[in-house]
């Protein structure tokens, strides 16, 4: 299973060098990884999509934990939360059948075409983990081209959870 | 969240200083005594604020050597062990010395030149990413980027590396900043707000833990370093007699707990004692302190204490269940969650459980068999133990020494036995007992070693020797990596490869011009060295060897030939189960 981990860093050069090299030393996977600012301008907000099972994630947890840059961790999977990813993907279109087909799957998503050549459109779509996969799967049927995911952010409903104060 | 660390706010009216002179400071202020060290292009200024600086400096012969003399300083004395080295090579050659003292959750403070920051990136002469370099091997380091944060950094690396699960810290400090002036001064206390190392325990899981003890009929005390970075001799002895609880330590515990007292079983796993051993195999209740269930300990993890409840009290959270299930965990320093539990703990006598592992310890001592005319390594043990009555401070290299030094001496002090347990480093025992020492000058230092592993580090003889020293290393020569030719024998049919140290009857890909003698010749080597040196061939010369070598207050060298096949048993093959033990007298 995917366990989506949040993580409040002190915003120090070094820091997201530690924190992947942890991961990968200890021979876990990162699926996606997204570093940025928080409201706090020293502290940055990391989220980690790791796969593996509860003894792994429970591993990779206390391991963040304990790194003397580490403010707080969260796994985001064990709580209420909202995630979201965009991603944004052309297709080949061989014809208008074939783009019309891909626009159609778009929309069922809600997501938008931002690109239109003669033999590819590009789709903008932002959703959350199950929501992407969902249209990655079936988009699947089509010639992806190009993709790229900004990998997964996540925020908790309550307060208190990663908010940072 | 809380308040930053506020350094440097109330540093407006001190005089300046330069980075350098932050960086003694700091060190002298941080109670450091001892420096070990070695100098480069890097480190000029800092080296050139050491002339008078109020600290004893110990050129060593290699960054290398520094960094496990800082070590065994740290592990004899408890305190922070420190070291100073240039960058690029100077740096690189500490890596096997840091990533032996993170393994072992040793307090070390490393100082490393750096190019000057403008320089870095560029490939500039002895440059080295050493902050990427050292990450993994460290418990945290430092890259310093002006000299107004340094002396808060200093501080804070010795904070870092004294306090939670200790570990080296590094600190990266550019030339050009150790160049820079500043009026900064250290903060009066450290506080970092991602940093909370002191973890009380949960009063609740502790509760749990004594009941669980006053449950069990065939409890276990499963002791590790911990217990003895968190000072917890008297605390586990109050508990094992109060509750009549045997003890097994590991290599990094030796001591922690008097191995001539009956409830003490000795050291467990791959070549620990049968009793030990069995009575995992058989307890009900395994009480971990600080001890991280290391491979070497559990064999297979499956079958490891498999009728027992386990239980894991840890500073270090990510310890406790790592990689056997806790079904109880207590996060906190192993004395105070210790004594907690003293009170909450009946007394109990444990009669037929303490007679059984008496059976096991009666039936199954170390024991080896005497081979004519040569010397039993095992038996050089025996006699430094006799010799020194059982108080030499013992280090060892890695290997088969390593393990008759655990079996055959009996240590009745926390920091009375020294090694590199976790990376299992060769070349750590000369440099580390000369830091032992030093830290320790009344202790009568011994350094267990082979053939091997003392010429990994042989050039460090020379810092005792300077100081009048009076270690004694004694090498126990069998002419093979020992340990690798046992595995060989034992798993590869006798296929001795690339472990011959002696220049005869090697074989034909390894062969080299046979010379009568074995090389080196230690004795002259160590009498190069400028130490005093014996070799000793036949038993009756050991102890009036070791007697001579113990009075003299000098850096003495006993080279003992060795009987050359001799085994460590009993051995617990890698991965499996005590009931595979190989348990064999020769
Ligand atoms: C730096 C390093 N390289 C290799 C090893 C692998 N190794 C473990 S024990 C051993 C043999 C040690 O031989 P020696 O020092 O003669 O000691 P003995 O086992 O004969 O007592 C070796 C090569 C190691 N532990 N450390």
């Amino acid at each position: 299973m995917k366990h989506i981990i949040n993580c409040l860093v002190e915003n120090q050069p070094g820091v997201l060098a530690r924190i992947v090299g942890l991961i990968s030393g200890r021979g876990y996977n990162i699926e996606t990884l997204n570093v940025g600012p928080t409201a706090d301008p020293t502290v940055s907000k990391m989220t980690i999509v790791v796969p593996g099972d509860a003894h792994v994630i429970e591993q990779v947890t206390h391991q963040l934990s304990k790194q003397v840059d580490v403010i707080e961790v969260v796994n985001m999977t064990n709580r209420r939360h909202l995630n979201r990813e965009l991603i944004l993907v052309r297709v080949a279109v061989g014809d208008h059948q074939h783009r019309a087909e891909v626009v159609d799957l778009a929309s069922l998503f809600m997501a938008r075409v931002v690109a239109v050549q003669e033999d590819s459109v590009t789709v903008q779509m932002v959703g959350n983990q199950e929501t992407v996969d969902d249209f990655l799967r079936l988009l699947k049927h089509y010639a992806i081209v190009d993709i790229s995911r900004s990998g997964v952010i996540a925020v908790g409903r309550e307060a208190g959870e990663n908010g940072g104060k | 969240m809380s308040k930053q660390a506020k350094a440097g706010q109330v540093a407006d009216e001190q005089p300046m200083r330069t980075g350098a002179q932050c960086i003694i400071d700091g060190l002298v202020g941080a109670g450091c005594e001892v420096l070990f060290g070695y100098p480069g292009g890097a480190v000029l200024d800092i080296f050139n604020c050491l002339y008078e600086a109020p600290l004893h400096f110990v050129l060593t012969r290699h960054e290398q050597g520094a960094v496990h003399m800082a070590d065994g300083y740290a592990r004899a004395t408890g305190k922070a062990g420190c070291c100073l080295v240039t960058s690029g090579p100077g740096a690189t050659n500490t890596v096997t010395g840091l990533a032996t003292a993170y393994m072992d959750g040793i307090p070390l403070v490393c100082i490393t030149g750096q190019v000057p920051l403008h320089l870095i990136g560029n490939d500039a002469f002895q440059e080295a990413d050493v902050i990427g370099i050292t990450r993994p091997v460290t418990k945290h380091n430092f890259l310093v980027r002006t000299a107004d944060e340094l002396p808060e950094i200093i501080a804070k690396a010795f904070y870092i590396a004294t306090t939670g699960k200790p570990g080296p810290v590094v600190i990266d400090v550019p030339k050009n900043i150790q160049k820079q002036m500043t009026a900064r001064r250290a903060p009066d206390a450290v506080e970092m707000r991602a940093y909370h190392p002191d973890v009380e325990a949960d009063p609740a899981a502790v509760a749990r833990l004594a009941e669980l003890i006053n449950q069990s009929q065939r409890p276990l005390l499963y002791v590790g370093g911990g217990a003895v970075n968190g000072d917890a001799s008297a605390a586990l002895a109050a508990l094992a007699r109060r509750a009549n609880i045997p003890v097994t330590t590991t290599l990094m515990a030796m001591g922690v707990f008097p191995e001539d007292d009956p409830l003490s079983v000795r050291m467990l796993g791959m070549h620990g004692s049968v009793a030990a051993n069995y009575a995992v195999d058989h307890c009900d209740l395994l009480i971990s302190v600080g001890a991280r269930f290391d491979d070497r300990v559990t064999g297979k993890i499956s079958a490891f204490a498999p009728r027992a409840v386990i239980e894991h009290i840890d500073i270090d959270r990510s310890s406790i269940g790592k990689s056997v299930r806790a079904d109880v965990g207590v996060q906190g320093y192993a004395k105070p969650v210790l004594e907690a539990l003293l009170p909450l703990v009946r007394e109990a006598r444990h009669d037929e459980w303490l007679e059984q592992v008496g059976r096991w310890k009666d039936r199954f001592p170390f024991t080896y068999t005497q081979r004519a005319g040569e010397i039993m390594p095992q038996f050089v043990i025996e006699k430094i133990y006799e010799v020194s009555k059982g108080q030499a401070l013992v280090t060892t290299d890695v290997g088969q020494h390593q393990m008759w030094a655990t079996q055959y001496f009996r240590y009745t002090k926390p920091r009375q036995f020294i090694s590199s347990g976790g990376l299992g480093t060769m070349g750590f025992g000369l440099p580390a007992t000369i830091g032992a020492q030093l830290g320790r000058p009344d202790a009568l230092a011994v350094c267990v070693t082979g053939d091997g592993g003392v010429q990994m580090n042989f050039q460090e003889l020379v810092v005792a020797v300077e100081r009048q020293l009076p270690i004694v290393v004694v090498i126990l020569n069998n002419g093979y990596l020992g340990m690798v030719r046992q595995w060989q024998e034992l798993f590869y049919g006798h296929r001795y490869s690339g472990v011959m140290l002696g220049q005869t009857e090697r074989r034909p890909n390894e062969h080299v011009a046979e010379r009568p003698v074995y090389l080196p010749d230690f004795v002259k080597m160590a009498e190069a060295h400028g130490a005093c040196a014996c070799r000793v061939t036949r038993s009756e010369e050991v102890a009036p060897a070791l007697e001579k070598a113990f009075g003299s207050g000098q850096t003495w060298v006993i080279e003992c030939i060795v009987s050359p096949e001799a085994n460590v048993f009993p051995m617990i093959p890698p991965g499996a189960h005590v009931a595979e033990m190989i348990n064999r007298t020769v």
